[in-house]
């Protein structure tokens, strides 16, 4: 039976259809994440889920049933932006929280497995940008919640900091939790989810593994090359092309053939990349959009 | 309701606002400040009600009993005299309502100027040709003092003073603060936990009670150390007055807590409430002859029930029957704003 279900969820505000019809479920212990640019509804769709807003239409089922007053108790939740309350440490925080709940992790377990020990006594709004997240990930994690949600948790992070959090989030999937993780980062999707669903415009348009998403919509390889490689009076290649920056990028089934084409056409391969496809690639695909954009 | 939560949330209040030094050591110094301030300007011989210029005289700080005018006159009380060393330079203080009136010194008959929109050069004049009156002369009027103890200026003032310090702390410390959590996403955060609005409101309505009295109390022994404060009645029926007060402030205060996320608009709501409240109170001055819709649009705020209940008790010796009124009134406030708040309490709108 799956953890939580989400049946034909609609969120508008006024006139804007910010969430249009979206299901899905997620059995118990794996990651499942929304990926999507931003403005994307992944934001509302979470917190709609997590109960800090109405939805609109639409149903949600926790253990297969609707959610209860228990909920709350039993889940975790890092915000994408949220503030605490101000003067006090972040073990002291901590504690305020802990004490919120009835059931309740072991502060020390959870200090050292989110690697807070250097800044405890510190007050909350007092430290580094990925000592935060790994702080506020403890915060969600104070009640040995059942089904955890992080909502864009590396946004901001610089690539180290991002890795640490990365290694904290694993050790909580190893430890059989289930996680609803957003992100717009599809290193993030691929590095942490068993599942991924892709929102655009408030709906979901893919859903699989990320290696299941990338077969089944991005075959071959993408080969880079810069733009200047290219004469104007080329003829016409054998693939589709997308220019990306000062790049143009093609995707092949068939490299050698590919590559061959291009000896023929002599162009200029000195500055070719080629590469297998990732959640980007699938997302351009599906939309003709990168996720950054 | 779980005792444990509200009982976080009240500790963890209480840690933001001891910790916040400024905001704390502001709380503690501004009554201090106005009450010693205005002690100072009122509570001695020197203070003046009304300033009165005199020309030709080569000094500014012009000595009464040197000046050449009539002496019944100089010697009145609340009235200081300001020197000019000519007419011209008087006329334009006169004329921009610096003083409230001029008079030229000399032999009589005695020239005197006035604003004539100016209330207190139609008093000063008053009291100036009444001083011309020949001594000794009957009038048909009896001079009667009110015997028993005397309420200086500063034991009246008092009280205003700290129900104004608790009001704006009230209103200011809950109000703003929870709209500002608001803002931030602090309530959000607390939403996602089992802590109820109920729990949550109730830890912060304490949480201010608390530090209101513990304000007081600090702030209540350090003027009485300057002043020496003189209570008619009773410490304990003063210390229920004030805390049925502060319960009925401090409600206020989760009314304006209870929707919005914008500071702006937060203060100006506050400033909104808590002026007229202030002016109103008679925490400044009394509204006694003002017209009746005045009085009693003054009765709609828990200030004025506050003050008198506390000016009755301080001043005059009442005990807690007999400010009942008041109390009930107070009471009976709290029970609504509390309603109101819980009513239209939103974490997250």
């Amino acid at each position: 039976m799956a953890l939580l279900e989400v049946k034909n969820l609609i969120k508008k505000y006024g006139r804007t259809e910010a969430v249009r019809g979206v299901s899905f479920a997620i059995p118990q212990g794996t990651c499942f994440g929304l990926l999507g640019p931003n403005g994307a509804g992944k934001t509302t769709t979470i917190e709609v889920i997590e109960d800090i807003i109405a939805p609109t239409k639409g149903e949600i089922l926790y253990k297969g049933r609707p959610r209860t007053d228990t909920f709350r108790a039993e889940v975790g939740i890092l915000f994408q932006q949220t503030a605490l309350l101000s003067f006090l440490t972040v073990h002291e925080t901590l504690a305020t929280f802990q004490n919120l709940y009835t059931k309740t992790a072991d502060l020390q377990e959870l200090i050292a497995m989110c690697h807070l020990q250097d800044f405890l006594n510190q007050y909350n709004d007092r430290i580094s940008g990925g000592q935060r997240q790994r702080f506020m990930l403890a915060l969600a994690l104070v009640n040995k919640p059942e089904l955890v949600f992080l909502d864009e948790p590396s946004t901001g992070l610089d690539p180290q900091a991002r890795r640490n959090l990365w290694e904290v989030v694993q050790k909580i999937k190893a430890g059989g939790r289930t996680i609803v993780l957003t992100t717009h980062n599809m290193e993030e999707a691929q590095a942490l989810c068993d599942e991924i669903a892709i929102m655009d415009y408030g709906r979901i348009i893919a859903r699989g593994s990320p290696a299941e998403l990338i077969k089944r919509h991005c075959g071959g390889v993408t080969v880079e090359l810069p733009s200047t490689s290219f004469n104007p009076s080329l003829p016409p290649l054998s693939v589709p092309f997308q220019v990306v920056q000062d790049r143009i990028e093609m995707m092949t089934d068939d490299l050698n053939g590919f590559v061959a084409e291009l000896v023929a056409k002599n162009v200029n391969l000195k500055d070719m990349a080629v590469r297998s496809p990732n959640l980007e690639d699938v997302f351009l695909t599906l939309t003709g959009r990168q996720l950054r954009e | 309701m779980q005792f444990n939560r509200l009982w976080t949330l009240f500790v963890a209040r209480n840690r933001e606002f001891l910790r916040d030094r400024a905001a704390f050591g502001w709380n503690f110094l501004f009554p201090f400040l106005i009450i010693g301030g205005f002690g100072l300007i009122f509570g001695g011989d020197r203070y003046a009600e009304y300033k009165v210029g005199v020309f030709p005289v080569e000094t500014e700080n012009a000595v009464p009993a040197s000046l050449d005018i009539p002496e019944q006159f100089r010697r009145t009380q609340y009235i200081q005299f300001v020197g000019f060393k000519t007419a011209d330079e008087a006329f334009d203080k006169l004329k921009h309502y610096r003083i409230d009136f001029l008079i030229k010194a000399g032999p009589p008959p005695y020239p005197y100027w006035l604003n004539n929109t100016s209330p207190k050069g139609y008093i000063v004049e008053k009291i100036f040709r009444s001083s011309l009156l020949p001594p000794g002369q009957s009038l048909p009027a009896q001079k009667n003092e009110i015997s028993g103890r005397q309420i200086r200026y500063v034991d009246w003032f008092f009280p205003g003073i700290l129900t104004m310090n608790m009001m704006f702390s009230a209103l200011w410390g809950v109000g703003y603060v929870v709209v500002r959590y608001r803002k931030n996403g602090v309530l959000k955060r607390l939403k996602a936990t089992p802590l109820t609005a109920f729990e949550y409101l109730s830890a912060q309505m304490l949480s201010r009670i608390f530090l209101l009295m513990f304000t007081l109390a600090v702030v209540w022994i350090g003027c009485d150390l300057i002043f020496s404060f003189h209570v008619e009645g009773s410490y304990v029926d003063l210390a229920v007055v004030f805390f049925v007060g502060s319960l009925s402030l401090t409600a206020l205060g989760l009314v304006i807590a209870s929707r919005g996320t914008s500071e702006e608009f937060a203060t100006g709501l506050l400033n909104f409430i808590a002026w007229p409240m202030m002016f109103l109170s008679e925490v400044w001055f009394s509204i006694e002859g003002a017209p009746y819709w005045v009085k009693s649009f003054a009765n709609i705020f828990p200030l004025t029930h506050l003050l008198k209940a506390v000016r009755k008790i301080m001043n005059d010796g009442a005990g807690l029957i007999d400010v009942g009124p008041e109390l009930a009134v107070l009471a009976l406030m709290t029970l609504a704003f509390l309603a109101i708040g819980a009513w239209l309490f939103s974490w997250n709108r």
